[in-house]
């Protein structure tokens, strides 16, 4: 199983055709308590760069953009009762949702875990 | 000598250290109270209201009249009700409520002492200082007041004839020609009732000025960073594509970027001037050119024109519409969702396509409403109508009154003290916060710090809420967003000498006590009825409505 991460601070995990999908801990770290989440239903289509799903801090509300194109299997239910998870654990427990690839090529445009952290590093 | 024996020996007061909390929760003149609903009960009121009659029976068979003939008198049959006569037999029929209704029946003096309290613990204008930024809240002259009040004034009906209120109509105006000649523009849409409501009334004005020329195909609305938020939402609420035109190291448009960018696809450029970052876009006769050259309109957000009323017309920089926020620059209370005006100085290019209706002065001294039936052939490009009626009338007798009681030379130094005082505040607590703008020259009405230099740990909000302990609304925070952890301060014109000297003062105490990592500013503010409440449980777990306990146990 593989970990990618976008510029805009989501990561996607694949494990054969699925992806989970979240935001990162440097994510996290700049939005603050988190307070509510809303993720996306099962069985939407998502084309990459879509708007997938809103975090909502108390500073502000963000969205947060689908890593890669598919179809939404599974939301991550238990952020509705309990949004702290993204502060937790945001790239264990406090995921998102998860999808089916549609495709796996997009993969390439993403950063691997040692690029990431350059990437936040510089920020 | 002969001692007073009554015990009473008059001593400094003993300082005891930290003093424990009181039995009533009450701390002196702050008042603890139970909400509203908690209150005395549920059953008394205030008024007095009769026992309501039995009911005799159904229809109008009651009463009849006396003189009545005898075949009148025989009237309709009445028809008893089926559960008979009595008090639990109610006019409302089913509709009768069986349940209490649960509103709080207080006596007049629990009244009255619920409102004054709530009245004391608010901060207002009219208490202290109010360093907001990016939303100027000046002072409120009683004199406004008084001329709103004034019958004629505030007792008009928008749809009376216009012979009754020649008046109204006259301070309408009155303050439209001030505001063109303050801005040496052409024309001025009086009824936007916002800021952004202005923005939104320009934008539509560069449309149909566009349109009219065939050029409906121009669909993009260039954005400083600098710009105030509304521009954007405005613009992309018109109907257009908006795009960012970065900033400058200095929080000046980037010229050169913004010049490169403009083309046959750029409807029109939104700069709010004198900008977010509290500075005075040098370059806006450059860039209005250049837009003019490439087909474009320039919107300019006035929120800030406060900070130039006197100095500098838009009109002379190129500008095509710009909006005036009355509540700000020419005061009248405001915020918490108050009434705002924000008339819109249009260009002699974009004046014919402004709103319905507007008030004319016709040769023989009679002001006129034009509307869309008397617009005919003097006003037929207008985009129409974006308010019901004239306008925040009560919002043009208060910025009139401000006006007359400056007159033309006050109005200038408004500008130039509110430019003063900014400076005065940037430059005596710039060795202590830093100042991101600091060195981009004067700013104008506000005065910019920064969260940098601050302990690890620590934030502008902590600042903020030791402000509040000592006796100050915070300044605005977190924005613009171009700055981290940003604190807006904007003095206006009316601060003195001294109430700004304090409020130096007591920002550096609580700034250097951030620098060092002072932990009970983590909880601060310590004074205030309530300390540092719990926004993220108040987020994620929000009460919005009071609920009867009792009933709410019976529920579960």
């Amino acid at each position: 199983m593989s970990r990618y991460f976008t510029e805009d601070h989501e990561w996607v995990d694949v494990d054969g055709d699925i992806g989970t999908v979240g935001i990162s801990e440097y994510a996290q770290e700049q939005l603050g308590d988190i307070v509510f989440v809303d993720v996306p239903d099962e069985g939407k289509e998502l084309t990459k760069g879509d708007e997938a799903a809103v975090v909502e801090s108390v500073k502000a509300a963000s969205d947060v953009y689908s890593p890669v194109s598919g179809t939404v299997i599974e939301a991550n239910a238990s952020l509705g009762d309990t949004p702290g998870l993204v502060n937790e654990d945001p790239e264990g427990d406090g995921w998102f949702y998860k999808l089916t690839l549609a495709d796996p090529d997009e993969l390439s445009e993403l950063m691997d875990e040692i690029a990431y952290q350059a990437f936040v590093a510089k920020l | 000598m002969s001692i007073n024996a009554s015990g009473w020996r008059p001593e400094a007061p003993i300082s005891v250290g930290k003093t424990s909390s009181t039995t009533t929760g009450n701390k002196a003149l702050m008042l603890e109270e139970a909400l509203i609903f908690e209150i005395g009960d549920t059953t008394t009121t205030g008024v007095d209201f009769d026992q309501a009659p039995p009911l005799q029976g159904r229809g109008w068979g009651g009463a009849v009249p006396q003189n009545a003939t005898a075949d009148s008198r025989r009237g309709p049959t009445p028809n008893p009700s089926p559960e008979g006569e009595g008090l639990k037999d109610s006019r409302l029929g089913t509709l009768a409520r069986t349940a209490p209704i649960g509103l709080p029946g207080l006596s007049e003096p629990e009244t009255v002492r619920h409102y004054t309290r709530l009245s004391r613990q608010n901060y207002g204008i009219d208490l202290g200082f109010f360093p907001l930024g990016s939303c100027t809240m000046k002072h409120n002259p009683r004199l406004n007041e008084k001329m709103a009040r004034l019958p004629g004034f505030a007792d008009i009906h928008p749809l009376q004839p216009v012979d009754t209120v020649q008046g109204a109509l006259g301070v309408i105006n009155e303050l439209a020609n001030w505001l063109i000649t303050l801005t040496g523009m052409y024309g001025v849409a009086m009824t936007p009732k916002a800021g952004a409501h202005g923005e939104l009334c320009g934008m539509l004005c560069i449309k149909a000025a566009l349109e009219a020329r065939g050029e409906g195909h121009r669909k993009v609305v260039l954005v400083p960073e600098s710009a105030h938020g509304t521009n954007p939402a405005t613009a992309a609420f018109a109907g257009y594509t908006v795009e960012d035109i970065p900033a400058t190291a200095e929080g000046r448009v980037d010229t050169a970027a913004l010049l490169a960018r403009l083309g046959p696809d750029v409807a029109a450029v939104m700069i709010t001037n004198p900008n977010t970052c509290g500075l005075f876009e040098r370059d806006m006769k450059v860039i209005s050119d250049a837009v003019h050259a490439a087909g474009g309109f320039v919107y300019c957000d006035g929120a800030n024109f406060n900070a130039i009323v006197g100095r500098v017309r838009p009109g002379d920089l190129g500008i095509d519409a710009m909006h005036i926020n009355l509540h700000k620059t020419f005061s009248t209370p405001h915020g918490g969702g108050g009434p705002g005006s924000g008339p819109v100085v249009l260009s002699e290019a974009l004046a014919p396509f402004g709103p319905l209706p507007f008030t004319a002065r016709m040769a023989d001294g009679h002001l006129q409403l034009i509307e869309e039936e008397t617009a005919g052939d003097e006003h037929p490009h207008s985009f129409g109508r974006m308010c019901a009626f004239h306008g925040q009338m009560g919002m043009f007798t208060r910025a009139l009154t401000y006006i007359l009681s400056h007159g033309a030379d006050g109005l200038r130094q408004v500008a130039e003290d509110a430019v003063l005082n900014a400076n005065y505040i940037l430059r005596s607590l710039d060795t202590t916060l830093e100042a991101p703008f600091g060195t981009s020259g004067p700013c104008m009405h506000e005065a910019l710090f920064s969260d940098n230099g601050l302990a690890e740990g620590f934030s502008t909000i902590d600042v903020a809420k030791g402000l509040i302990d000592e006796g100050f609304h915070p300044m605005t925070m977190y924005f613009p967003l171009v700055v981290h952890g940003a604190m807006l301060i904007e003095p206006t014109e009316t601060e003195s000498k001294a109430a700004l000297d304090q409020f130096i003062v007591a920002l550096r105490s609580v700034a250097e006590r951030a620098k060092a990592g002072d932990v009970s500013l983590k909880s601060a503010p310590h004074f205030a009825p309530r300390s540092r409440l719990d926004e993220t449980l108040a987020a994620r777990k929000p009460v919005l409505v009071w609920k009867d306990p009792d009933l709410a146990q019976a529920a579960e």
